[in-house]
Order: C-alpha cells, then structure tokens, then sequence
C-alpha cells in the first residue's frame, strides 16, 4: 500500500518535530503525554520517537501491553491447567515465557505439558474437534482488541456442539485504567496518546469521559512515525489551547462508534468483573467474564485449578514501569539480570512490553 | 499479541478470506467485521479476525493535511 510508505516518510517526519518545537516554546512549563498500546511503545522506540522531541515534552509508556499487566496468579493457573495431561493448553506465543510463581509455560513444556502455540483463537477450537478425547484451555488475555476473536471462537464451539473447549479468560478493558492514571498527581499527565487498535472496536466515543469529566486531552493515534507525530503535534495544540477533547488522528481504521458487531459479539459473551492488573492493582468493573449461560465453556467453572500460593519476585519492578513511573532503564534488573532470553518479569517478555522495547531499541 | 497488520483482501469465501501483506498469505475471518469487504480491499487483521477496514481516502486526506499543515513555508 504506498500510503502506508507515506506515512514513514522522513522529510515529513521532520518536519513534523520542527513544528512541534515550536509550539512546546510556547508551553508554560513541561508535559507528559501517555501512550497506552504496546504497539505505539513498539513504534516510539524504534522510530527514535523521543529523540525527536523538545525536552519539555516527555513521552510515558503506560499499561498498554496484556501480557505485562496480566497478574502472576493468572500464569500459575494457567502451568496449573497444562500439568494436567487431560488438557492441551492452547495460547498466543508471548504467554509462553512469562515467568509464574514457580515455572512459565514454556518450562512446564520442557517437563512434558502439551502446550500449544496458535495464531488465532479458531486454531484452538479446531484443536479441540481433532482431540476429542482430551480438553483445550485457551488463555484469553487481552484488551477489546483481542477479545472479541475469543468471544467469537467460543461461539464458534457452542455452534459445533464442542463440549471439550474452555477458556481462561483474563480479558481488560483500557478506559477504565486510563481513568485511575489521569487522576495520579505523581505521574501529572497532559494528555493520552490513546490506543490504535483497541479504538477500532470501541470507538472514539469510549474516550469522552476522559476528556470531559477528567479533563484529559485524548487522541486517538495510529503507528507510523507521521502518525505518532501528529498525535502529540494534536495534544500539544489541545494544551495550549487550554482545551480537553478527543480526537482521532487515525481515522483511516478508527470511527468515533467503533465496530458496532464486535461490541454485539463481545456483549453476547462477556460481562465486566473486577480484574487484577500487575502493577494497578484490584479495579472493579475493569475486566470480561464469561456470561453465566456460556460456563460450559469457563475455564473457572469446568476445571478445578489449584494453582498454589503465589510468589512474586520481589526485585521486579514492572509494576512501577506498567503506571509510568519506573522507565526500563532505571530499573537495576534491565538488561543485567533481566534480558529478552531470560525475562524477570513480563514487560521484558512480550515484544509490546516497554522493557523488551527498550531493549531491543532504546539503548 | 496486539499487533494488528493491515493486509490485502484476495479472496471471500463467506466469513473466511486470504490476505496478504508482503507475500505471506494468511486466512483470516470477517466474522467481527459489519462493513462489507471486497476483494482489492485492505482490512487490519488481528488474532485471525479482520477487526476494521482500513479507509484509503482517508489516509490520503490525513497525508495531504500533514504535508499542509507542516510544511516549511508555514513555519516562518
């Protein structure tokens, strides 16, 4: 697609970052802005987004990656499911090396667990019609984004009359987290650069309580370096126009209503819970439980997990890296202790998490 | 995970499709998707399933307010 190349283009790109210096000229006083997508944390870090800024305008990588925020507990249910040689678990690669409170999947698959790697949640019901005789866990993590192509794969299953495919679902929702951030007087945070693909099933709309109630500029951001560019050129003019709204910037997959049957499909399927969030703690109302007349179909509810006492390991601070306030670099693990190869805690596992992006980018 | 990849539509059999981005092809279902999708069209794909559309006139609007807004002459 050539316009896709366009909006890697350079020249506009710097461009872009002389406009920008000369509206942060024009700031009173310092800003931070907030991406919460480990696709954008991805895209800044490999674009030397950063270097590319004013120093009065900071760029805070957020809980934007499911992986990371996905709590240690969630992983030892999900070792727990795979030692037993009734199932096969079934899940998106990054799940593999996530370390748990006593093994990550991947190691209790050098011990003899089936575990599975597929690419979409549709392989593993089509594991499950080819292994009758046994049971497939999916492990549903992720945001809107991801958790719509669960819903529709258990649908998918009901309809095929599967009885021996479940999901361990550990889905969130991004608003709500957003919300509880906005509010943090430490972090101080100008605006949202606010999640590409997440928006394309939720809408711009989902934003507006952001911007009206908690007075945060949001703009909807898309990947490319010209895009990213914009988003923050888009904040800055919210700022000094003393202005909070939401906008979106990538408009070419984003509508303000969002996919209207990726929100039935989810709806028909989920309702909220509360969910734990590595680093944010216990938020009501901020994850997606399977709907009661769906249980045959919970995880929670077909198996009896018993995933043990959990341990995490106290010199990990993804926690502080997850609300902002920690960056990789700062936390004595990086790149000593903790790599890409062997991960202490998970924003170095997944490729979206912001310490394997600085890693493999930023240093 | 999260990462959704804008591919090209090749072929719609029902829900289920062929999509290509740099020579590889995937399948990918549009179960998730309510805009209607022709073959030539480029949809993001995630997780297997066509999540959106992507809208070419838009991005070429989005490129040719960039270019204005930023360019140099503006900037005196």
């Amino acid at each position: 697609m050539n316009y896709q190349d366009d909006f890697r283009d350079s020249r506009l790109v710097a461009i872009m970052a002389e406009n920008i210096a000369g509206m942060a000229a024009q700031l009173p006083g310092p800003v931070s802005f907030m991406e919460v997508c480990g696709t954008h944390t991805m895209s800044i870090y490999q674009y030397g987004i950063r270097s590319l800024l004013p120093d009065n305008v900071r760029l805070i990588s957020g809980p934007g990656c499911p992986v990371c925020v996905t709590p240690i507990g969630y992983v030892d249910k999900a070792v727990a499911c795979a030692s037993d040689s009734n199932n096969i678990v079934a899940t998106f690669g990054d799940m593999l090396r996530v370390p748990g409170s006593r093994s990550s999947l991947m190691e209790a698959r050098a011990q003899g667990a089936d575990v599975r790697v597929v690419y979409s949640p549709l392989d593993a019901v089509a594991l499950a019609k080819a292994h009758l005789d046994r049971r497939v866990v999916f492990l549903g993590v992720g945001f809107e984004t991801t958790a719509p192509a669960i819903a529709a794969s258990i649908l998918d299953a009901a309809r095929q009359g599967l009885s021996n495919y479940c999901v361990l679902a550990s889905h969130k929702t991004v608003p709500l987290p957003m919300e509880l951030l906005s509010c943090d007087p430490e972090l101080g945070l100008s605006g949202y650069l606010c999640p590409a693909h997440v928006s394309t099933v939720i809408g711009g709309n989902a934003y507006r309580k952001l911007a009206d109630t908690f007075g945060v500029p949001c703009v909807v951001t898309g990947f490319e370096p010209a895009d990213v560019m914009q988003g923050i050129e888009m904040l800055l003019a919210q700022v000094l126009a003393g202005k909070s709204l939401v906008e979106i910037q990538y408009n070419r997959a984003v509508s303000w209503e969002g996919n209207a049957k990726a929100q039935r499909i989810l709806d028909l399927v989920f309702e909220p819970c509360d969910a734990v969030w590595r680093g944010l703690g216990l938020l009501p109302g901020s994850g997606l439980a399977i709907r009661p007349e769906l249980s045959a179909f919970d995880a929670e509810k077909v198996l009896t997990i018993v995933a043990g006492e959990e341990v995490e390991n106290s010199a990990c601070r993804c926690g502080e890296v997850l609300k902002g306030k920690l960056a990789p670099f700062d936390c004595p693990l990086f790149a000593t202790a903790c790599t890409p190869e062997s991960p202490v805690g998970a924003c170095m596992v997944s490729s979206e998490g912001t310490c394997a992006a600085a890693y493999k980018y930023g240093r | 995970m999260c990462l959704g990849v804008p591919m090209k539509v090749l072929t719609i059999n029902g829900d289920d499709i062929i999509a290509e981005i740099d020579g590889v092809r995937k399948e990918a279902s549009l179960a998730l998707l309510e805009e209607k999708v022709a073959v030539g069209d480029y949809v993001i794909v995630h997780a297997g399933f066509a999540i959106s559309r992507l809208n070419e006139e838009y991005a070429l609007e989005t490129l040719r307010l960039m270019r204005e807004v930023f360019s140099p002459e503006d900037m005196q």
